[in-house]
């Protein structure tokens, strides 16, 4: 019997870990579809409440589906942190460790759990926004690149995530400081054009990284001309996502030792 | 043959409370080793120290012949290690929960559902192999996380570790834990445990070490310690309170609804006789008495107890 014991290559200890996230998550139904079910009903309330109050110069909810898919993103990368502290709290670290599975592995299986969950989520925007009135008039090259871009953002912000749950104490905690990954949008072009809001807050909504991401997925979408913003998205995604990747590194040392 | 388990002057502090001072340890290959000790007493540190879980302020330790700092992968791959808190995901089935493990072990996905099946059957969970392990009993999760730290060929894991493997188990739970940790011994593999029950080492282990606040107290087989301290306890019977009181301490087993005092005593007639010479000159205060052989219990509150004892 030595069917075993080569050292598991770097791909099957993030593919199992990720294949455990999914597995999770799915029997976490629950609160999967909650984060699903929000960002739709948030789209519906501003295209049918506020939509009509907003002057975007398209019908609104042209305007505002990129927001959502951003909000979308947001509440569906948020439950990474969770998950990744529960896992920090449980024994179920100390069996990784002990079978020398490192905390990148970890938490990449957390973040791919996070894509997947995100996907679905992103076509359920997609088809609702469909149904009332959403047409986009996207080349395929230009719904690739859109798609490419959403998926380089929902990456990063879920590290960032699943670096937040590291660093919080509970996952109470954690869910809680993911706040601001849903609040992000709100500031930012995703739901009102930037020159309806007050002089001061200008210059923090036109370079706050989602706002790039989201006149990129609007441009894209529409087929209009984007310049050099989907550059500037990537930018701040492969940002965000090589600090979380090297906080998270840290944090896992320091929560380990 | 390196020992299985080898320690130096290892020490541990949180902060400013030192949880290990100096520890040595030497465990033979092939044996059972139980450190024994209360709450509180650095068991657990040692385990996590051992099984590359914490890193150690000073001094070294080697696990099957490697550094558990330096060659911290080798130590990894050579052991396994069963908690306080079993190490499964709840949501996940037993089942799966072996097969994450057989993968993350490096076995094939065909190897690993061959193994986790294996394991299902061998510790009692083929049936609950398909249910979310949060269903299961508190045995049943011990099994499975023990189970989980196997799925290696069983000649491949040189040291099991269990931190207090039955403490909150249930009688039969604890007697099936102790079968599965017999066989692992049979089968060669060097088990390595903590235990506040002093019944566990007696039953289980080649040799115990009594450990407090930090330190080794005493070390050898049970039979050794016991003899160590005294072979034999005297239970005395006393009169009264007052009586009870007078003698008190010069115990290491005290009962006072029944105003029995335990003494350690070598068992022979000749001390027995002065000690109760000594003990009750007058021939007045001690009622009854009885001889006990020493259980490991009086070993354990002698070696530990703050106040010395005089015999």
């Amino acid at each position: 019997m030595s069917e075993t014991l080569a050292v598991p290559g770097a791909l099957t200890v993030t593919g199992t870990m990720a294949g455990r996230a999914i597995r999770l998550s799915r029997r976490n139904i629950d609160a999967v579809i909650t984060s699903m079910m929000l960002p739709v009903m948030l789209m519906l309330i501003f295209v049918y409440f506020f939509g009509g109050a907003i002057d975007t110069g398209t019908r609104y909810v042209t305007y505002v589906v990129p927001g959502v898919l951003l909000l979308c993103a947001g509440f569906g990368s948020a439950s990474t942190a969770v998950s990744v502290s529960e896992d920090m709290k449980g024994g179920i670290i100390d069996r990784f460790r002990t079978l020398d599975v490192g905390g990148t592995p970890i938490l990449a299986g957390h973040v791919g759990a996070s894509v997947a969950r995100n996907l679905l989520a992103t076509a359920l925007v997609f088809g609702v926004a469909f149904l009332i009135g959403f047409r986009p008039s996207a080349t395929v090259s230009g719904w690739l690149a859109a798609i490419g871009l959403l998926l380089a953002f929902i990456t990063a912000i879920s590290w960032l995530s699943a670096a937040v749950g590291l660093l919080a104490r509970s996952p109470e905690a954690a869910g809680g400081a993911t706040f601001f990954m849903m609040f992000l949008p709100y500031p930012s072009s995703a739901f009102v054009p930037i020159d309806t809001m007050p002089g001061w807050l200008h210059g923090f909504a036109r370079h706050q990284p989602v706002t790039p991401v989201i006149e990129s997925l609007r441009g894209l979408l529409l087929d209009q001309p984007v310049g050099a913003t989907p550059w500037i998205a990537l930018a701040w995604c492969a940002g965000i996502l090589a600090v979380a990747v090297a906080a998270s590194g840290g944090l896992f040392r320091l929560r380990t030792r | 043959m390196p020992p299985a388990v080898e320690t130096t002057g290892l020490r541990k502090a949180y902060g400013d409370l030192p949880v290990l001072e100096s520890l040595d340890l030497r465990v033979e290959e092939g044996t059972v080793f139980a450190l024994l000790g209360p709450n509180g007493a650095g068991k657990t540190t040692t385990v996590r120290i051992l099984a590359t879980l914490t890193r150690p302020d000073a001094g070294h330790a080697r696990v099957a012949g490697y550094d558990v700092v330096a060659e911290r992968s080798r130590v990894r791959r050579a052991i396994s290690l069963t908690g306080q808190f079993a190490a499964v995901d709840e949501m996940q089935t037993g089942a799966e929960n072996l097969r994450m493990t057989a993968r993350l072990s490096g076995l094939s996905r065909p190897a690993a559902g061959r193994r986790a099946a294996e394991l299902l059957e061998r510790f009692g969970l083929a049936d609950a192999g398909g249910r979310r392990v949060k269903t299961y009993s508190g045995g049943m999760r011990r099994r499975l996380d023990l189970a989980a730290g196997l799925v290696r060929d069983p000649g491949e894991t040189a040291v099991v570790f269990l931190d207090e493997p039955t403490t909150g188990l249930d009688p039969r739970s604890r007697q099936e834990l102790w079968e599965i940790v017999r066989d692992l011994s049979e089968g060669g593999t060097t088990v390595f445990l903590t235990t506040q029950y002093l019944e566990e080492a007696d039953r289980l282990a080649d040799r115990v070490a009594v450990m407090d606040a930090g330190r080794i107290l005493a070390e050898g087989t049970a039979q050794d310690l016991k003899s160590r301290v005294a072979g034999h306890r005297l239970d005395l019977v006393l009169r009264d309170r007052e009586s009870y009181l007078r003698l008190t301490g010069r115990a290491v087993h005290h009962s006072p609804e029944s105003l029995t005092l335990g003494i350690p005593t070598d068992g022979s007639a000749r001390e027995v006789r002065a000690l109760l010479d000594a003990l009750d000159p007058d021939r007045t205060d001690v009622v009854r008495f009885a001889l006990h052989t020493a259980t490991l219990d009086d070993v354990f509150l002698t070696l530990t107890a703050k106040e010395p004892t005089h015999v």
